[in-house]
C-alpha cells in the first residue's frame, strides 16, 4: 500500500466496557487512548462498541449453481451487514465442493468479492453421497488450503467412513463438522417430533436422530484422537451428551444457530414453511437448554446455518418447501437480545462465541483477534441500544427467506471494518473492495 | 365462518349449527324433487390432487344439489403433473370464478396455506390433508352418530366411542377425535404403539394398546382405515396380526353392546381392519355415512357460501 489509510474511531466503547479512541492504520490497529487527535476517515462512535470482526462457520452462498437464490458477493455483502468480517462457505453447492478445483473456484469469488474472508468447506464423502471420500487432501492442499469438510445437508451416517474421515484430517490439523441427523428416523420428517407435530400431521424428526449420531460420533472421534465438530446443535439431549463429553476432555466442540436460540416448533401452526428448517426448530425446553449450554461453554460459538432461497421454493405447501433461513443480517441481534440483554451471558462471552472461538476452531489467523494494538483491523461495531424491526425487504442477501419479519428486537450492527477499511457504514455498503 | 380447514376453527355452537343445517336439508331433499335452487348462480370448484373418488363425488353432489355450478379439477393430467404450483393452480380457478375451493392434497396444512397465504379469496373447505384433518368426515360421523342416539342431541356425552386403527397418519381419527370430544363423547384412542402418535396425551382423549378390554362399554366404534403402504414399514408384523389385535371380526362384534353403531370412513379393506361379517352387519351404518356425507357437505357450502335463509326459499313442503 502506497499511501497511508487512517480510520479513526472516536469515543468507541472497548470490550472491557471503557470508552476510548481507536486507531486503525493500514489494516491494522495502530493506537487506542483516551484521546487522539482527528486523522484520516473519522467514524463518531458515541454509545457504539467495537467487538472482533464475527466469523460465521456455516454459511450456504449457493454458488456455483444456484446463483438465483444467493451469490458469494450478495452472501458477502450480507455478512458484512451482520458484521462478519469471515464466513465458511458450505460444500452443498452444484457440483459439490469436493474436489480442488471447485474450493478454490469459491475462494477466488470471496477475493474478488472483497468485503470479507471467505472459506471454502470441502465435502467429506464424493457428491455428499456419504459412499466414499473425497479429494479431502488435495482441497487441503489447495490455494483454499481448506481445514473444514462437512456433508452438511447430509449426515455422514455411515460409521466407518466417519472414522475414516476423522483420522484422515488429523494429517493437517482439519476437522469434519458432522450435521448429525440419523437418516432412517427421519425419512420424510417435516418438524420436530411431538405433540404439535403430531397435531399438525408433519412427519415428526425425532430428537434421538440427532443425539444418537452426536453420541456416536464423540465416541468415535475420540477412539482415534480426532477433533469433531458438531452443526446446529438443537436439542436438550445434544447439550447433555457434549457437556459429558467435555467433561471427560474429550475434542468436541459445538454450534447453535440464532433461531434455534428463539423459536420453537409452535411456529409451524401456521404451516408456513418459513418457518421449515433442518434441524427443526424444537421445543421451548430446548430453547432453553441451548441457550444454557452457550452461556455455561458446553456449546462453543453460534453458526447462522444462512440458507438462502428464492421466493418460490417457501411459496407453496410446507411438505415441497426448501428447508432453511437466511441468517447472517440478524445473527447478532438474536444472540444480543435472547443472550447478553437477557443477561444469561456477558459481552466477552459474545465475543467467544461469535468471533474467537469460531476462528479458532477454522484455523483463521487473521480473524478473532484481540482488541488491540497490532492486531489486524477486522472489526464490527455495534449499537446495543438500537431498537429494530426486522424487514426482508432491506436484507441484502438475495434470499428473503427470513422468519423475524416484523420482529422486534434490541442491538445492531451499524459499521463493519475488513482489513482497516470500512464496508459498512451506517449499515450501508461502502463500495470498498478488497484485493 | 369463512373457510372450514380444521375442526378446531369451530364452536361448539358453530358445528351444532352445520348438523342442524344437514338435518334440514335433508328435510327439504327428501321428496322427489331433491334440489335447492340456493347456491344458484355460485360455482364451486373441486381441487383433488389425490384420488379419491367418493369424496369427490360426494361434495360434487351436494353442490349440485343447491344448484351451484361444479367444476371438477383433478391433479392427474392436469398442469399440476407438469410441475404447476398449488399457488398458480389456486389462482387460475380463482381468475374462473371460483367462489369456493374444495381441496383434497397429500400436504398437512395444503388447505391452511390456500386459505391464509393471500394467493386467493375464495371459501376454502378442507377435503382432507395428508395425515392432518378431515373435517368434513368428521361431521358427517356426528351427524351419524345424532341419527342413531338422538337427532337433535346437543350435548354427546352420554355416549362413548372408540376409535380404533392408524391414529398416526389418520386424518379423520384427528378431526373425529377434535369433533366427538368438543361434543362432549367419551372417546377412546385404540391402536398398537407404532401408531398412536407422539404426545396423544395433550388430545385429552385416553388410549389403549388393548381392543378387547372395554369393548362391551362402547356405543361407537370407529374403524380405521389401514393405508397399503404401512404394511412395509414395520409398523406391525404383518396384516394377520394386525386383524387378530385390532380388526372387528364376528367375535368382536358379537361382544358388543345391544344398540352399538360400528363406522367406518371408507374404503374398507375387508378382511382387515373390518371383517365382511362386521361391514355387513345390521350395526354397521358405513352405508349411511356415505348419504350423509352428501347431506353434511351441503351444510358446509350453504353456510360458506352464505345462501339465504332455508326457511325462506327452501321450498315447496
Amino acid at each position: 500500500m502506497s499511501t497511508t489509510h487512517e480510520i479513526l474511531l472516536k469515543s468507541v466503547t472497548l470490550p472491557d466496557g471503557s470508552t476510548s479512541d481507536l486507531l486503525i492504520r493500514d489494516g491494522k490497529i495502530a493506537e487506542i487512548s483516551s484521546t487522539l487527535p482527528t486523522a484520516g476517515e473519522v467514524i463518531e462512535c458515541v454509545g457504539l462498541r467495537v467487538l472482533p470482526g464475527f466469523v460465521d462457520l456455516h454459511t450456504h452462498l449457493r454458488e456455483p449453481g444456484k446463483e438465483n437464490a444467493e451469490t458469494v458477493l450478495t452472501g458477502s455483502q450480507a455478512a458484512v451487514r451482520g458484521g462478519y468480517t469471515a464466513l465458511s462457505a458450505m460444500a452443498n453447492t452444484n457440483p459439490v465442493a469436493d474436489t480442488a478445483g471447485v474450493v478454490e473456484q469459491v475462494w477466488r469469488l470471496g477475493i474478488e468479492a472483497g468485503l470479507c474472508e471467505v472459506f471454502p468447506i470441502g465435502a467429506v464423502s464424493e457428491g455428499l453421497e456419504g459412499v466414499k471420500l473425497a479429494e479431502i487432501g488435495a482441497m487441503a492442499n489447495s490455494a483454499a488450503k481448506v481445514r473444514i469438510f462437512s456433508d452438511d445437508g447430509k449426515c455422514v451416517s455411515d460409521a466407518l467412513l466417519m472414522r475414516r474421515a476423522l483420522e484422515y484430517v488429523k494429517s493437517f490439523d482439519g476437522v469434519i463438522a458432522q450435521h448429525a441427523q440419523e437418516p432412517r428416523l427421519t425419512e420424510n420428517a417435516q418438524m420436530n417430533e411431538g405433540p404439535v407435530a403430531s397435531e399438525l400431521g408433519l412427519a415428526g424428526w425425532p430428537a434421538v436422530a440427532e443425539e444418537s449420531i452426536i453420541a456416536r460420533d464423540i465416541l468415535l472421534a475420540h477412539s482415534v484422537g480426532s477433533r469433531l465438530h458438531i452443526c446446529h446443535l438443537s436439542t436438550k439431549g445434544s447439550v447433555e451428551i457434549v457437556r459429558w463429553a467435555k467433561s471427560q476432555g474429550m475434542a468436541v466442540t459445538a454450534e447453535v444457530t440464532p433461531h434455534h436460540l428463539i423459536l420453537t416448533d409452535e411456529a409451524a401452526r401456521s404451516y408456513d414453511p418459513i418457518y421449515k428448517v433442518n434441524p427443526p426448530l424444537r421445543t421451548q425446553a430446548d430453547v432453553d437448554a441451548l441457550r444454557a449450554g452457550l452461556a455455561d461453554g458446553t456449546i462453543d460459538i453460534v453458526a447462522t446455518d444462512h440458507a438462502p432461497h428464492p421466493g418460490e421454493d417457501k411459496d407453496c405447501e410446507w411438505a415441497s418447501a426448501a428447508l432453511g433461513m437466511v441468517g447472517l443480517e440478524t445473527a447478532f441481534s438474536i444472540v444480543y437480545t435472547t443472550m447478553v440483554e437477557s443477561g444469561l451471558m456477558s459481552w466477552q462471552r459474545l465475543i467467544e462465541v461469535m468471533s474467537v472461538k469460531p476462528a479458532e476452531i477454522g484455523g483463521y489467523a487473521n480473524q478473532g483477534q484481540e482488541i488491540s494494538i497490532g492486531s489486524i483491523a477486522n472489526l464490527t461495531i455495534v449499537d446495543p441500544k438500537a431498537e429494530r424491526v426486522i424487514d426482508r425487504n432491506d436484507l441484502f442477501s438475495k434470499g428473503k427467506n427470513t422468519p423475524f419479519h416484523g420482529s422486534h428486537l434490541r442491538g445492531d450492527v451499524v459499521h463493519t471494518i475488513f482489513r482497516g477499511k470500512v464496508v459498512l457504514r451506517d449499515q450501508e455498503m461502502t463500495g470498498v473492495v478488497h484485493e | 365462518m369463512k373457510h372450514l380447514l380444521s375442526i378446531h376453527d369451530l364452536s361448539v355452537e358453530q358445528a351444532l349449527d352445520i348438523l342442524d343445517t344437514a338435518a334440514q336439508l335433508e328435510g327439504l331433499t327428501s321428496g322427489a324433487v331433491k334440489k335447492l335452487p340456493t347456491l344458484r348462480g355460485r360455482t364451486v370448484v373441486n381441487l383433488f390432487f389425490e384420488d379419491s373418488t367418493r369424496t369427490r363425488l360426494s361434495f360434487e353432489s351436494a353442490a349440485k344439489r343447491l344448484s351451484a355450478d361444479v367444476t371438477n379439477f383433478t391433479a392427474k393430467g392436469s398442469s399440476v403433473s407438469k410441475g404447476e404450483s398449488l399457488k398458480d393452480t389456486a389462482q387460475t380457478l380463482q381468475a374462473m370464478g371460483a367462489d369456493a375451493i374444495v381441496i383434497r392434497h397429500p400436504a398437512s396444512g395444503a388447505a391452511n396455506r390456500l386459505a391464509e397465504s393471500g394467493w386467493v379469496s375464495s371459501a376454502i373447505i378442507n377435503a382432507g390433508d395428508g395425515t392432518h384433518e378431515h373435517p368434513t368426515q368428521a361431521l358427517l360421523d356426528a351427524f351419524t352418530i345424532r341419527k342413531h342416539f338422538g337427532p337433535t342431541m346437543r350435548d354427546f356425552s352420554s355416549l362413548k366411542v372408540a376409535i380404533v386403527g392408524d391414529i398416526l397418519h389418520s386424518r379423520v381419527a384427528r378431526s373425529n377425535i377434535a369433533l366427538l370430544q368438543m361434543l362432549g363423547a367419551k372417546v377412546t384412542v385404540i391402536a398398537p404403539p407404532t401408531l398412536i402418535p407422539l404426545g396423544i396425551e395433550e388430545w385429552g382423549a385416553p388410549f389403549s394398546y388393548d381392543f378387547d378390554s372395554e369393548l362391551e362399554e362402547f356405543d361407537v366404534v370407529m374403524m380405521l382405515r389401514v393405508q397399503l403402504e404401512r404394511m412395509n414399514e414395520s409398523f406391525f408384523p404383518n396384516g394377520r396380526e394386525y386383524s387378530r389385535g385390532y380388526g372387528l371380526d364376528e367375535s368382536r362384534l358379537a361382544r358388543l353392546k345391544p344398540g352399538a353403531i360400528v363406522m367406518h370412513p371408507g374404503p374398507m379393506n375387508r378382511g382387515l381392519e373390518i371383517s365382511a361379517a362386521s361391514a355387513d352387519s345390521i350395526r354397521s351404518v358405513v352405508v349411511e355415512q356415505v348419504a350423509n356425507g352428501v347431506l353434511v357437505r351441503m351444510a358446509v357450502l350453504y353456510q360458506l357460501l352464505g345462501g339465504p335463509d332455508l326457511n325462506s326459499t327452501g321450498g315447496t313442503q
